[in-house]
């Protein structure tokens, strides 16, 4: 149990001082990319030279990356996430309107992929029939060949909904791991003995082959939240979605420096409190196991 | 070699051949407009049709595969000779090194590849002239996509770090560069073909993903991912099948290298 909360404690330092690069990292991206330093509104005619002035002022605040860092994470930890310069609305407003319909579509998106994988994986290590093995994977390797942005398209093309768009994104990553893990796991000889005895296919894959593969599938889980992570980028900007990933589309786009980084630290958190959660639960499994 | 790989070996071939005739089988290049068939259907004139502006789209479709499969094994050296630099050196060092390079390269991979790639390349200059595109897109793939090479090169370096024969090589008095440049390296060999290879189809839809985003290679100069872009009006799948080939084409590639790869994976497991 101590070992545990070591493990815990660990992973959440790890955690915090990754998001905190993360960020930093996005922050100098934006501020070393050609052309920071113009704003278009300067051509603007209408605007007066002290206008001008006031937009050039605005935004040397912003030219020591360290020092608006620093801010940032001062005025994150009150809760102030700044102002988007593209869209002049504030940051946490436009994350907490668009965050619902993201997290939707990447929860919709995994547990379709994931059923897709398991139905998939599962029937192709129990069966062990040679054509439908070779079946299976190329249908998943025709996928894992096709670009996300592709499918994103063809979903609206076919009018299927975006998370169909992220399942088939997912499936073909998903289901190669997934399909070697169950294959070598029902290949293992007590599982073979067992079969042979006649124990029912429920008992042998919940009693015997779960326990075994469940902390490599879990890895693979949050991997794949990752995965959806990244796919909900092209799918919203194409399919029109005005999620999360439109707006990290559109302010990469608009070089819009507040909300990249918030952007990316938010994306860094939900990829490492995945993959976090999921070795944590594979460690009590292993535990367990053991 | 097996006939799936042998076949795939086929198609590669058939299809950097026609890429490199490229110049022989469409002399009139990829940026020539035909005013008077814009739009145009497939004919013997223009085997794939002509796009909105009158470009023949055959053209294109080669002028575009011999630029993606010319700049992603470009793009993937780049990203091998870093992971083997980042990963390959630290592994070999160990202790406070590994540590280093193990956080650098989380931090990385704590971002999502599509996230990371689309973020970097709107960064860079999207007006640019079509050359400066191209070379920025691919390096932009070379410079990002080496952390994944990276981590199983430290772990392969790590090993050879503490195998028997380096031992010995220091205690013989062997300088510490010698060992990595003589000793460490060529035994990394495997690891870095096959890390090679996995990322040329990575990168390869990597580029197309941008391409279709309006991040790739800039107009006129073609490439898959330009290529593809022109999906995006279509309002039917059915409506014109032709503008399909790139992405069939694509695929086609993609799996010839997977099945190629099947054995590279192997080796770097």
């Amino acid at each position: 149990m101590r070992g545990l909360r070591w493990k815990i404690g660990g992973h959440a330092l790890a955690l915090l001082a990754t998001i905190l690069l993360g960020g930093l990292l996005s922050a100098t991206l934006v501020r070393l990319a050609p052309g920071f330093d113009t704003d278009e509104r300067e051509l603007d005619p209408h605007l007066s030279a002290q206008s001008v002035q006031a937009i050039r002022e605005a935004r040397q605040k912003d030219r020591s990356i360290l020092r608006f860092y620093f801010a940032y994470m001062q005025n994150a930890a009150h809760g102030e996430l700044g102002t988007s310069l593209a869209l002049g609305q504030p940051v946490r407003t436009l994350l907490r309107d668009r965050a619902p319909l993201t997290l939707r579509l990447i929860a919709v998106g995994l547990g379709l992929a994931w059923l897709l994988t398991l139905t998939l994986a599962l029937s192709a290590a129990w069966l062990r029939l040679s054509v439908y093995d070779t079946l299976t994977t190329i249908v998943s390797g025709t996928f894992l060949c096709i670009p996300a942005a592709v499918l994103a398209l063809l979903s609206v093309l076919w009018n299927a909904p975006g998370s169909l768009a992220i399942a088939l994104i997912i499936f073909p990553h998903t289901f190669r791991y997934t399909r070697n893990l169950l294959v070598k796991g029902y290949s293992r000889p007590h599982i073979v003995t067992a079969r042979a005895k006649g124990i029912g296919a429920a008992r042998i894959l919940f009693w015997h082959v779960v326990p075994v593969v469940a902390p490599q599938l879990l890895a693979v889980a949050g991997v794949s939240v990752s995965m959806a992570v990244g796919a909900a980028i092209p799918v919203e900007a194409l399919c029109g979605l005005a999620g999360i990933g439109q707006l990290a589309w559109q302010a990469a786009l608009a070089r819009d420096l507040p909300l990249l980084v918030n952007i990316t630290v938010l994306v860094t958190l939900v990829t490492l409190l995945a993959n976090s959660s999921a070795d944590v639960i594979g460690s009590v499994v292993r535990g367990q196991d053991a | 070699m097996s006939l799936g790989r042998k076949l795939a070996l086929a198609v590669l071939m058939l299809v950097l051949s026609a890429a490199a005739a490229a110049n022989w089988l469409a002399p009139a290049g990829y940026a020539k407009q035909y005013r008077d068939a814009a739009g145009a259907t497939p004919s013997h004139r223009h085997w794939l049709g002509t796009d909105d502006i009158g470009r023949d789209r055959f053209a294109r479709v080669l002028y575009g595969t011999r630029i993606s499969l010319l700049l992603a094994p470009a793009a993937a050296l780049i990203s091998t000779l870093m992971a083997a630099l980042i990963g390959g050196l630290a592994g070999y060092l160990g202790g406070v090194w590994v540590r280093l390079a193990k956080g650098l390269i989380d931090l990385f991979l704590s971002l999502p590849w599509l996230f990371l790639l689309i973020t970097a390349r709107a960064l860079m200059p999207l007006n640019a002239s079509p050359m400066f595109s191209v070379m920025v897109t691919f390096l932009l793939l070379g410079l990002l996509g080496w952390t994944t090479a990276a981590r199983v090169l430290c772990t392969s370096a790590g090993a050879l770090r503490t195998s028997d024969f380096v031992r010995q090589a220091r205690a013989a008095g062997i300088s510490g560069r010698r060992l990595f440049w003589v000793h460490v390296m060529p035994n990394l060999k495997p690891v870095l073909y096959a890390q090679f290879w996995i990322s040329i189809p990575v990168f390869i839809l990597s580029e197309a993903n941008l391409g279709i985003l309006g991040l790739g290679v800039a107009e006129p100069m073609p490439s898959w991912g330009s290529l593809l872009k022109e999906l995006e009006g279509l309002v039917s799948v059915g409506e014109e099948p032709w503008k399909f080939v790139p992405l069939i084409l694509l695929v086609v590639v993609v799996t010839s290298f997977q099945f190629l790869l099947s054995r590279q994976e192997e080796i770097a497991a």
